[in-house]
């Protein structure tokens, strides 16, 4: 099959859809690769890089369209580029389909089949096409470099000759995938970062990428974000209450805020109000990454960078990607071409649009005349539920030094006792027996002592045949009934032979099944 | 021969009896360690027979030829689920065996009492031994064997009960007489009295209703504890029986009997203590019977318990990497452990980490299921202890669950007014999925309602434990 990428037609944008790097592994998949002239220009690949890697060179736009059979694009395509479509053609492309009826309704009566990358399942094995995620990342690092490219000082503090510098704190709301990326470049920058979500079980997550977590006190059950397919739903008024709160008392502290908090399929919600944007500091930088569904914080205006009147910075760009074109349009390639590579199974350059595929299924929108948009849900659940963790108290290396030194002297102090009221114990019944107890005494407790000792060795798996050895051993009561059989009446006789007798059945009974158990004992 | 080879003797036995209970440390020493003890217990049986004071010997080696007979055949016979029952019978035996030798010191004593003084000169044996001793030393071997006997007829009459409830033939829920523990502490002011009775008229009269007090203590202080509770009741009969023969000893004035009995009696008492602390509960508490008190209601349990079938359990295993097994007592009682083992055998030939996780008090005795799982032939390094395993949880895959309830409850750390509050269990709940296998959705022994069996990974397979797990290796190859 011939897969092409045309120049993006949306004002600014610069990435492209196909790199010589992923065009040079499509053509491993048995595809013919074409790209229209100047396509990867703005992202940094010339037609000669293009040409290089095999791939042919198309001068027109509309030329490209007709001669390819699988269009690969990034933006949502305009009227005038899905007209070009025809029954046999797939496009490959971020669609809205939620937004965009229009769009589905030509490209359904185009017959086309048209793949949105937006719509890419999350599940494992879906995660190498998830263009969503690859995008977010690049979005939530420079959503840092643009905040710092706005902030009037260093992320990480200094003690210089010149000064003291205390560190940014940079506050990250929604800890998804453009989340973490903020996360992981904030802390790497080495401003004290904190981050909240309102899944309890990312903050794992979050801590792991070097940020705190902040929790809020609020005790109802939160969703767990499984249930949703691994993104956020809407709250409840009570947690968004206690939420706000929380931001409103951070306000004041943080330098820098990224807002990230989208939930699918609805506008943004409102997380930064105006008062929490009046209470930040003059100098602070907000970036709400959310401006194209509305914005986290209402003031943001969409694409523009604008300062309020108390000298604080909103940025609502929603070309973060764009803006990073080489990088985003390598990783937007190589999602293609995977989704390409589980489109052509047999590596044969025929395309299996094989509808049974969860993955394949769920990002077709329209396929052979109809529009088959929303998807069944997938069969595989996203992730494995969790729940939430209580934060265990930390302690702080002088409390753990004082508890073992209480402890150490709690035991001292304990066994000091025992000694002394033992020794006094010995004492007294000294004073009273005669020495042929005492004899006898002496050598009763120092075996305490060594059974004491010996038996706090025993294996606990051993407990077992412990209990069966020291029966058989406990019938050396034998001995006491041997030497009162040969001594006196018939009735010490009867009672010392019986005596014996049992002892006998302990002694042989009790080695032998200990024997055998411990014969069972193997190792692997 | 004379004395000294005899009490020579003697050190040897007692030292290998030491080294025999020393080499339980590890599976391997184990097996040497047996031999010591038979070796010691040859030797010193073989000292006492030669040495001075015995008497009777051809008769004294038949009956323990008589007795050997009948052991070996036991020892052979029995089922390794049987093993806690076979401990407690065995237990009642030198209970009784103590009881026995004390009497007859006490008819000795009287005998000699009566003798004039050539008639003494003439005596051998115990009774030369006895005809020694002057006035302190004579009461003193009083209160020897006043507690010889006392200590060893608790042992019999709880050993027997113990049985009884292991082996199903007494109810082993915990029933008491009307009048609790003031019975038990009537019978004991009853000993004490009759003690102070003996040693001033050294009659027999005290001394049998003392016997019959402490036969009621026995009886009546095993009857109010619960099966749950058997592995420290078995402990606890094993310490009685090795102080009996101590006091046996100091009354024979026997060293090897003071050295094996002390022995004994501690191992015992470290048994019984680590079990009690297995359950987070004091030794007092255990041996008055019935659960500490709760401080409030337990917390109620929501959600309701998800079965699956074969086929569920199935799949989840097969795609599982990491597996924890949790045994209980109901895997013993359904005879499991064959099945457990080949099914375990089966999932590390597919290459699966397959590990037992062993709860302290899981069974009727202490190391209970370490014994079952060695039966049917479990590598010994796969099974390992609670604290050895409780952090793997959150690593592992698939936990299963047969037979065991208390111990893999989480009211014990989430729930403070659970009976079992604080009580250390196994942490399985962490694992990404739990089956548990299970008769019904009864509430188990001990009637604690267990929040694990409504938690959202956890999987409820119904049946009996044996056809479960037989059911479950037929659809995994």
């Amino acid at each position: 099959m011939k897969i092409g990428t045309p120049k993006e037609v949306f004002e600014g944008e610069n990435r492209v859809a196909m790199t010589p790097d992923s065009a040079a592994q499509l053509q491993k998949l048995g595809h013919e690769c074409y790209v229209e002239a100047g396509a990867g220009a703005a992202a940094g690949f010339a037609d000669a890089m293009y040409e290089a890697a095999g791939v042919t060179v198309v001068k027109t736009a509309a030329a490209l369209w007709k001669e390819v059979d699988i269009i690969a694009k990034v933006r949502q395509p305009n009227e005038t580029e899905l007209k070009r479509l025809t029954a046999d053609k797939t496009l490959i492309s971020f669609f809205n389909p939620a937004g965009n009826e229009e769009g589905m309704e030509l490209a359904k009566s185009k017959g086309a089949t048209v793949i949105a990358m937006e719509m890419v399942p999350r599940i494992s094995r879906a995660q190498k096409m998830d263009a969503l995620s690859s995008m977010a990342n690049i979005a939530g690092y420079r959503a840092v470099i643009e905040a710092g490219n706005n902030f009037g000082r260093f992320f990480t503090g200094q003690v210089t000759a010149a000064g003291k510098v205390p560190p940014a704190k940079v506050l990250v709301v929604g800890a998804g995938v453009a989340g973490l990326a903020a996360i992981g470049t904030s802390t790497s920058l080495g401003a004290i970062t904190y981050a909240f979500d309102v899944r309890p079980e990312v903050a794992e997550q979050v801590e792991s990428m070097g940020a705190e977590f902040v929790y809020l006190d609020f005790e109802e059950e939160q969703q767990d974000g499984a249930a949703t397919g691994g993104y956020a739903s809407v709250s409840s008024p009570e947690f968004r209450e206690a939420q706000l709160a929380k931001f409103r008392e951070l306000a004041p502290e943080v330098d820098i805020v990224i807002t990230t908090a989208l939930i699918p399929n609805r506008e943004a919600p409102e997380l930064w109000t105006e008062d929490m944007v009046k209470a930040m500091k003059p100098g602070s930088v907000i970036v709400d990454l959310a401006a194209e569904k509305g914005g986290n914080c209402k003031l943001t205006v969409m694409d523009e960078k604008i300062v309020t009147d108390n000298g604080v910075t909103i940025i609502g760009y929603t070309d973060f990607p764009s803006r990073m074109a080489t990088q985003a349009s390598s990783l937007y390639a190589t999602n293609i071409r995977h989704m390409m590579t589980d489109l052509t199974p047999e590596k044969d350059g025929v395309v299996d649009h094989n509808m049974e595929d969860d993955v394949i299924r769920g990002a077709t929108v329209t396929h052979k005349g109809e529009i088959t948009w929303p998807p069944p849900p997938p069969k595989v659940a996203a992730i494995a539920a969790q729940k939430p963790k209580e934060k265990a108290p930390e302690l702080t290396p002088e409390e753990k030094r004082a508890a073992e030194v209480a402890a150490f002297k709690a035991q001292t102090k304990q066994q000091v006792t025992l000694l002394g009221v033992g020794a006094v114990l010995l004492l007294a019944v000294g004073l009273v027996a005669p020495a042929s107890f005492m004899q006898h005494f002496i050598v009763f407790v120092l075996s305490v002592f060594i059974g004491f000792q010996v038996i706090w060795g025993v294996a606990h798996s051993l407990h077992t045949p412990l209990m069966a050895v020291t029966n058989a051993i406990s019938s050396i009561i034998i001995l006491g009934a041997l030497l009162q059989i040969g001594s006196g009446s018939f009735l010490v006789i009867l009672l010392a032979g019986l005596s014996v007798f049992m002892a006998g059945i302990n002694i042989f009974g009790g080695f032998l099944v200990t024997r055998r158990m411990l014969a069972m004992f193997q190792k692997s | 021969m004379d004395y000294g080879f005899t009490t020579a003797a003697y050190v040897v036995a007692a030292v290998l009896f030491i080294l025999s209970l020393g080499g339980l440390s590890g599976q391997e020493s184990a097996k040497r360690a047996v031999w010591y003890g038979i070796v010691g217990m040859g030797l010193a049986v073989f000292a006492t027979l030669i040495g001075p004071g015995s008497g009777l010997w051809l008769l004294s080696l038949l009956l323990i030829a008589g007795g050997g007979v009948i052991g070996m055949y036991v020892a052979k016979k029995v089922e390794m689920t049987e093993m806690p029952q076979l401990v407690a019978a065995m237990h009642s035996l030198v209970g009784l065996a103590a009881v026995f030798v004390g009497f007859n010191a006490h008819i000795e004593m009287a005998r000699v009492a009566t003798m004039d003084e050539t008639a003494r000169e003439a005596l051998k044996g115990f009774a030369a031994l006895i005809a020694k001793k002057n006035g302190v030393e004579l009461g003193i071997l009083k209160v020897e064997l006043f507690l010889g006997i006392f200590i060893g007829a608790v042992t019999f009459t709880g050993s027997v009960i113990a049985y009884g409830k292991l082996a199903g033939k007494v109810t082993s829920a915990a029933e008491k007489l009307p009048g609790g523990h003031a019975l038990n502490a009537g019978a004991a002011i009853l000993s004490v009295i009759s003690l102070i009775w003996y040693v001033n008229t050294g009659g027999f009269l005290p001394l049998a209703i003392m016997t019959l007090a402490a036969l009621f203590i026995g009886y009546h202080l095993i009857m109010g504890i619960g099966g749950a509770d058997m592995p420290v009741v078995v402990s606890m009969l094993n310490s009685y029986s090795g102080w009996a023969a101590a006091a046996i000893g100091f009354s024979l004035g026997n060293d090897l009997l003071i050295v094996v009995g002390a022995l004994v009696g501690s191992s015992g008492a470290i048994l019984s203590y680590i079990m009690c602390k297995a359950m987070n509960r004091s030794f007092v508490s255990v041996i008055l019977g019935g659960f500490g008190g709760t401080t409030g209601p337990a917390m109620e349990v929501e959600g309701e318990q998800k079965p699956i079938d074969v086929d569920g359990v199935a799949q989840a295993l097969d795609e599982a990497d990491s597996v924890i097994i949790i045994p209980g007592y109901g895997m013993a009682v359904a005879q499991a452990q064959q099945n457990v083992a080949e099914l375990t055998r089966k999932l590390r030939g597919k290459g699966k980490e397959v590990r037992f996780a062993i709860h302290p008090v899981a069974g009727r005795l202490p190391g209970h299921m370490n014994v079952l799982l060695a039966e049917a032939k479990v590598p010994y390094d796969i099974v390992l202890e609670m604290d050895e395993i409780n952090d793997d949880f959150p690593d592992t895959d698939v936990v299963i669950v047969i037979g065991s309830n208390d111990i893999v409850n989480p009211a014990a750390q989430e729930d403070p007014n659970s009976p079992i509050a604080g009580m250390p269990v196994l942490e399985c709940w962490k694992a990404k999925q739990v089956f548990v296998s299970k008769r019904g959705q009864g509430t188990g022994y001990s009637g604690i309602e267990n929040p694990l069996f409504y938690k959202d990974n956890t999987r409820m397979y119904y049946g009996d434990a044996k056809d479960s797990i037989g059911a479950l290796l037929a659809k995994i190859d």
